[in-house]
């Protein structure tokens, strides 16, 4: 207790710490359910269903089988860096969830004033590009250390594909930058306070340039920087069977798997931050109403659940599905409670919009094809970084043009 | 011993055993990786400092760009393991009294300057971080020639390298 006494902000930060790292290992797990199953919906199929009700506890039995596998090492592999790459992957992937505010600045919980940030940093924004900066080594160094040509091929692939495009992905952020004059994400969040039109995506003012061309760089580079589809090269398994991670089994290969669910969750969060607004509700703060739209939300989705669990469901199915109902009822009574309403506010928007924005992720997976690498590469440097550029350069003008014309 | 000191010998100690590890590696790879190690820890000493964007950007251009270039080179020459020649074998001999004598001279003058005499951080009260505003105004008013000056200097680096690149064609 003495020790607690003496630290309390090293003994929150670590509560806060477990809490977020429990809640983003069952997120990404469940990320993969999401993606299934939408994809499966695009292309008229069911998706998982049979383990849960809906498929509900197939991360689960995912989780078991790569638990389970045999944990092959290729003979003449570099044991060590083999080891090591998916643990850097997926370490670094999570780390920077560190930096990102799920809501305000200042909140109480139980008596206590305290931030739903980890680490609220000065210069956070640039602390999450050092972090995913290194994030290039977990793939680089699985493709050598596997020892096999395929796995160095698409490492190669996709070092180089991340490289490039991290470069236009910084460079879409610095027209934010310049118009929030900030590089903490909380001071961004509050330069977008009001209403959606106050948003960075498309606010435009005196001094202020909608980044609307930013955000759309901004997407491309992060979709390439991920190695999502169309972007996905590194895997393309028509030509290099599974790229980085042809050698990986067991869970390493599941690390490398949560690790680009990872970075997906990251992107989202800081495209929420740095354009929409990051836990800022979309309504003006006169609509007092809007308050209660979380718990409105989630007890139509009870609702809705609780009429599937009475019609649609069998046996065992049936009681998977009534538990759930009966959490999200929970969950939407709790949030109407006068204490917990303001808590609940920040987080709600924050993961409604990244929600959408993973949503978008799957969606793109869904209907676009592969880039060809040659046209990957000339559309990273010849196109994406010149209109970057241009942004800069706009945004900039807008700030200066005012002061040059005070000034004659 | 408070926690800023555990944290400062915890990252010097790593920072060490890194350069120790980039020295007595004998494959390339497992150097390059131990220089990024030495960066990262640095970055974290840069930290305690209070100095944050040096951290922050020590890590993106050293760690995160020069050194993903240097693994890159290793990997795609596919460089093999270190050969130990006559000239590098005498180095063991040259280099042990070499070493002892130039950490001596280092010890001897650090002992005598002003460095050290103010403890590093911890107990003087708490580090006020330097903001990025500040660093910013400092390099645009007051060290602007400097630094504009450097720009052209990495851009003519860039130029020559295209240049030596495309002498084929």
């Amino acid at each position: 207790m003495e020790f607690i006494a003496q630290h309390p902000v090293l003994v929150v930060s670590l509560v806060k710490i477990v809490v977020l790292l429990f809640l983003v290992l069952t997120t990404l797990a469940y990320l993969s359910w999401f993606e299934r199953k939408v994809v499966a919906h695009i292309q008229s199929r069911w998706g998982p269903y049979y383990v849960g009700a809906h498929g509900l506890l197939q991360p689960l039995a995912d989780g078991m089988k790569f638990l389970f596998k045999e944990d092959l090492t290729p003979p003449g592999a570099d044991r060590l860096i083999f080891v090591l790459a998916p643990m850097l992957a997926l370490t670094l992937a999570i780390t920077t969830l560190a930096l990102i505010p799920f809501g305000p600045a200042t909140i109480t919980i139980l008596g206590h004033p305290t931030q739903l940030v980890i680490a609220n940093v000065d210069i956070g924004l640039l602390f999450l590009f050092a972090i995913t900066s290194i994030g290039v080594y977990g793939v680089a160094l699985a493709g050598w250390s596997s020892n096999s040509k395929y796995p160095l091929l698409g490492s190669l692939r996709s070092s180089a594909q991340m490289i490039s495009y991290e470069v236009s992905l910084t460079l879409s952020v610095v027209g934010v930058l310049l118009v929030s004059g900030s590089l903490n994400f909380n001071e961004i969040i509050g330069r977008q306070s009001g209403a959606f039109w106050h948003w960075n995506i498309i606010h435009a003012g005196r001094g202020i340039f909608p980044q609307i061309i930013g955000f759309l760089c901004y997407i491309t580079a992060a979709i390439a920087e991920t190695n999502r589809v169309p972007f996905d090269l590194p895997e393309g398994e028509t030509e290099l069977v599974a790229g980085f991670h042809t050698e990986y089994s067991s869970f390493k290969f599941a690390m490398f798997f949560m690790a680009e669910y990872g970075n997906m969750i990251t992107v989202s969060c800081l495209a929420t931050i740095l354009f929409f607004g990051g836990w800022l509700s979309p309504f003006p703060e006169s609509w007092k109403w809007t308050q209660y739209l979380p718990a409105a939300g989630l007890l139509l989705l009870g609702i809705y659940l609780g009429y599937d669990t009475a019609m649609q469901m069998r046996g065992i199915a049936r009681i998977q599905l009534a538990v759930v109902t009966l959490l999200v009822l929970g969950l939407g009574f709790l949030c109407l409670l006068p204490s917990l309403e303001p808590i609940i506010q920040g987080p709600f928007w924050f993961l409604t919009k990244v929600a959408l924005f993973l949503f978008f992720y799957v969606w793109t997976r869904g209907t676009l094809p592969r880039f060809r690498y040659d046209q990957l590469m000339s559309f990273g440097w010849k196109l994406l970084l010149p209109v970057a550029l241009l942004n800069l350069v706009i945004t900039s003008l807008w700030i200066v043009y005012p002061m040059l014309v005070r000034h004659g | 011993m408070n926690l800023p000191l555990i944290l400062f010998f915890v990252f010097a100690l790593i920072a060490v055993v890194g350069a120790l590890l980039l020295i007595l590696a004998r494959e390339p790879i497992h150097s390059a990786l131990a220089l990024i190690l030495v960066m990262v820890a640095l970055a974290a000493l840069y930290l305690m400092l209070g100095a944050e964007f040096i951290a922050a950007v020590q890590i993106i251009v050293y760690a995160g760009a020069i050194m993903v270039l240097f693994v890159f080179v290793i990997m795609l020459l596919n460089a093999g393991v270190e050969e130990r020649t006559d000239w590098s074998k005498m180095a063991k001999f040259a280099g042990l009294p070499l070493g002892i004598f130039f950490l001596l001279e280092l010890a001897h003058w650090l002992a005598r300057s002003a460095v050290g005499a103010t403890p590093a951080s911890g107990s003087s009260g708490p580090i006020t971080a330097v903001s990025t505003r500040e660093l910013c105004v400092q390099l645009f008013r007051t060290y602007l020639f400097p630094y504009e000056a450097t720009s052209i200097l990495i851009l003519i680096a860039i130029l020559g390298a295209m240049v030596l690149a495309r002498r084929e064609e």
